[in-house]
C-alpha cells in the first residue's frame, strides 16, 4: 500500500559481524550521502569511516554545513544513506528505530503531555508492566533532577528542563545508543554549562554509548572521550582525536592546560 | 500622552472598554442618521423599529422557530463536512500521494461562489432540508480539507522523528502524535469554519426555503422591509458571534498545555 507500510517498520536488519568489529558498537563504514534535489545534486558527506565502541561518549565537531546533522540522522534511520553502510550493534540500519534514542535541537517534547508523559511515551509503546514503568519513570526523573516538574506541562519548562526531559525521555528506553544533535546550543551560557555537567554526570554513572553533535569546541572537549572532526563540505573525517582528561570532570577542567592544549589541537583542526 | 508601540499589550479591561465603545459608536451614528431622518427609513430603519421587529418575532415564536431550523442546518452540514473533511485532511496533509490528489482539486472547487451551486444542488438534491444542507456542505468542506491539511503538515518533523525512536510506527505516529499535535490548530481550524458556515445560511436558504434565519431576511427583502432585514442580518452575526465564542471557549479549556 503506497510503500508505507514497509519504510517504517522496525529496522530489518541482517546479521553482520565482522571480527575486526568484535567490540564496536557503532560502525559507519564508508558512507557518503548527496542530497538530490531539482536544480542540483549536493554531496553532503563523503568517505565517512567512523569506529565508536560500547560506552563511548563520542563528540562530532565541524564547521556549520559540513553534514554532522545528516550523519547523526542517518545513524538515526531518519536520512537515507547514499552509499555506505551503518552498523549499529551488529546489525544495519535501514529505519529509524527504539534501539537509537535521539535528542533533537530543537524541542520536542509532546506538549499535551507532562514530563512524566513524555518519559513514559516509549515504555507505554513497548508495552512494559506498568509497575516497571513507573520505576524507570521515578528514576530517569531523578537522574535528569526533574522530580519535582513531573506534572508540569513542556510549556511550563526552561529550555534547559524541556531538554533535560528529552534526555531522560530517551535514556528511559535504554536504547543501545543515544545520538544528540546540538541539543544545547539553543540554550543561554549559564545553563548550557549546568547541562553539559549533568550530561557529563549522567554518561560517568548509566555509561550510555553516546554520539553528540555539536559546534561548540569547548563542549565537545568538556564531555567527550573521543571527537570527530569533519571538514567543510563535502564533510569528511579530518581527524579523530582522543581526549585524555579525568573521567571525574567539573566545570573547573575547562582552565586547565590539558584541556586547553586538546581545545587548542581541535580548533585548529577546524579553522 | 499615551504611547502606541508596535504589539505592545494592553489591559484587558482596556481592551474590552474599546471594543464596546467600537459598538456603541456605530450604534450611536446609526441612531442619529436615521432618527433625524437623514436618510429614508426604507433605506436605515432606525434602531428602534429593529428592536421592535426582533421583538414581535420573538413574541409570535418566528424568530425561535426560524433559527431552530437555521441552527439545524447550519449543524447538520457543518458536521457532515468534519466527518468527511477531517480525516481526509488529514490523510492529504501527511502523505505526498493523497495531498496531490486531493489538494489541487479542492484549491479548484473552493475558488467556485456557493450561490452558483444552487440550482445544479436543486437538480441533484431537490428542493428538501438536504439541499441546504449540501450548499453548507459544499461552502465549508472543500475549505476545511485544505486548511486541515495544512493544520497536519504543521507539525513538526521532529515531533514525528522523536517518536519513531520511542517505537512509533507509521500508524502509531500519526494517531498518538500528529494527531494530538494538531489538534488544537484543528479546533482553530473548525472555529473559522463553523463562522464560513453562518455566512453561507442565505445561500443555503435560497432554494426554496419557508422557513429559517436567511429565508426571513430573503422574505423582507420581497417587501422592502429593511427593519426586518436588519433583525435578520443581525442575528445572523449575532450567533455566528456566540458559537465563535463557545468554540473559543472550549479550545481554551480543552488545549491549557497549548
Ligand atoms: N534536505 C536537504 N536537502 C538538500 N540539502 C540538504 C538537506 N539537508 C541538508 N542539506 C545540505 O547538506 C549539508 C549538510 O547539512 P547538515 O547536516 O544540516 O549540516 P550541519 O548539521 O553540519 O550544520 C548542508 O550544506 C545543507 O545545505
Ligand atoms: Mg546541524
Amino acid at each position: 500500500m503506497l510503500g508505507l507500510r514497509k519504510r517504517n517498520r522496525l529496522p530489518d536488519r541482517s546479521s553482520h559481524i565482522e571480527a575486526n568489529l568484535a567490540n564496536s558498537k557503532i560502525y559507519v563504514n564508508d558512507v557518503s550521502k548527496i542530497y538530490h534535489s531539482e536544480k542540483n545534486d549536493v554531496l553532503a558527506l563523503q568517505n565517512i569511516t567512523m569506529n565508536i565502541l560500547d560506552n563511548e561518549f563520542v563528540c562530532i565537531v565541524g564547521p556549520s554545513g559540513c553534514g554532522k546533522s545528516t550523519l547523526l540522522r542517518m545513524i538515526g534511520g531518519l536520512d537515507e544513506i547514499t552509499s555506505g553502510h551503518i552498523i549499529v550493534q551488529d546489525m544495519d540500519v535501514y529505519g529509524p528505530g527504539v534501539d537509537r534514542g535521539m535528542v533533537f535541537q530543537s524541542y520536542t517534547l509532546f506538549p499535551w503531555m507532562t514530563v512524566e508523559e513524555n518519559i513514559r511515551f516509549g515504555l507505554k509503546m513497548k508495552k512494559m508492566p506498568q509497575e516497571e514503568q513507573k520505576q524507570v519513570v521515578q528514576k530517569y526523573l531523578e537522574v535528569t533532577k526533574l522530580t519535582p516538574f513531573a506534572n508540569s506541562y513542556p510549556k511550563e519548562l526552561s529550555g534547559g528542563m524541556k531538554q533535560r526531559a528529552a534526555i531522560a525521555r530517551a535514556l528511559a528506553n535504554s536504547p543501545e545508543v543515544l545520538l544528540m544533535d546540538e541539543p544545547f546550543s539553543a540554550l543561554d551560557p549559564q545553563t548550557k554549562a549546568e547541562m553539559q555537567l549533568l550530561m557529563r554526570e549522567i554518561w560517568e554513572v548509566e555509561k550510555p554509548t553516546v554520539i553528540f553533535v555539536t559546534h561548540d569546541i569547548d563542549e565537545a572537549v568538556f564531555l567527550a572521550t573521543k571527537i570527530y572532526v569533519l571538514t567543510q563540505r563535502p564533510g569528511t573525517v579530518k581527524k579523530e582525536v582522543p581526549v585524555y582528561l579525568p573521567f571525574k570532570r567539573e566545570l573547573e577542567l575547562k582552565d586547565t592546560t590539558d584541556f586547553l592544549q586538546i581545545r587548542k589541537q581541535v580548533a585548529s583542526l577546524i579553522y | 500622552m499615551v504611547r502606541i508601540k508596535i504589539r505592545k499589550e494592553i489591559p484587558k479591561k482596556r481592551y474590552v472598554t474599546l471594543a464596546i465603545l467600537a459598538f456603541v459608536c456605530i450604534l450611536l451614528v446609526w441612531s442619529i442618521v436615521s432618527e433625524l431622518g437623514l436618510v429614508e427609513s426604507i433605506f436605515l430603519p432606525t434602531p428602534r423599529s429593529v428592536i421592535r421587529y426582533t421583538m414581535r418575532s420573538i413574541a409570535n415564536g418566528t424568530l425561535f422557530a426560524n433559527m431552530g431550523i437555521s441552527v439545524y442546518r447550519i449543524l447538520a452540514g457543518f458536521c457532515l463536512a468534519v466527518i468527511l473533511g477531517v480525516p481526509i485532511g488529514i490523510i492529504a496533509g501527511t502523505f505526498k500521494p493523497f495531498e496531490a490528489v486531493v489538494r489541487p482539486i479542492s484549491e479548484f472547487i473552493r475558488y467556485m461562489p456557493v450561490p452558483a451551486f444552487v440550482p445544479l444542488i436543486m437538480v441533484w438534491v431537490g428542493i428538501g432540508e438536504s439541499a441546504k444542507i449540501t450548499v453548507i456542505f459544499i461552502g465549508t468542506f472543500f475549505q476545511m480539507v485544505l486548511m486541515v491539511a495544512d493544520d497536519a503538515m504543521a507539525v513538526p518533523d521532529d515531533l514525528i522523528h522523536a517518536s519513531y525512536t520511542l517505537g512509533t510506527n507509521n500508524f502509531t505516529a500519526v494517531t498518538k502524535v500528529l494527531i494530538p499535535a494538531m489538534l488544537p490548530r484543528l479546533m482553530e481550524t473548525l472555529r473559522m469554519m463553523i463562522g464560513w458556515a453562518w455566512t453561507y445560511l442565505v445561500s443555503a436558504e435560497l432554494v426554496a426555503a419557508n422557513s429559517g434565519l436567511g429565508y426571513s431576511i430573503l422574505k423582507a427583502q420581497r417587501f422592502i422591509k429593511t427593519d426586518a432585514i436588519f433583525s435578520g442580518i443581525l442575528i445572523i452575526g449575532l450567533l455566528g458571534l456566540i458559537t465563535d465564542r463557545i468554540f473559543a471557549y472550549i479550545n481554551k479549556k480543552l488545549f491549557h498545555w497549548a
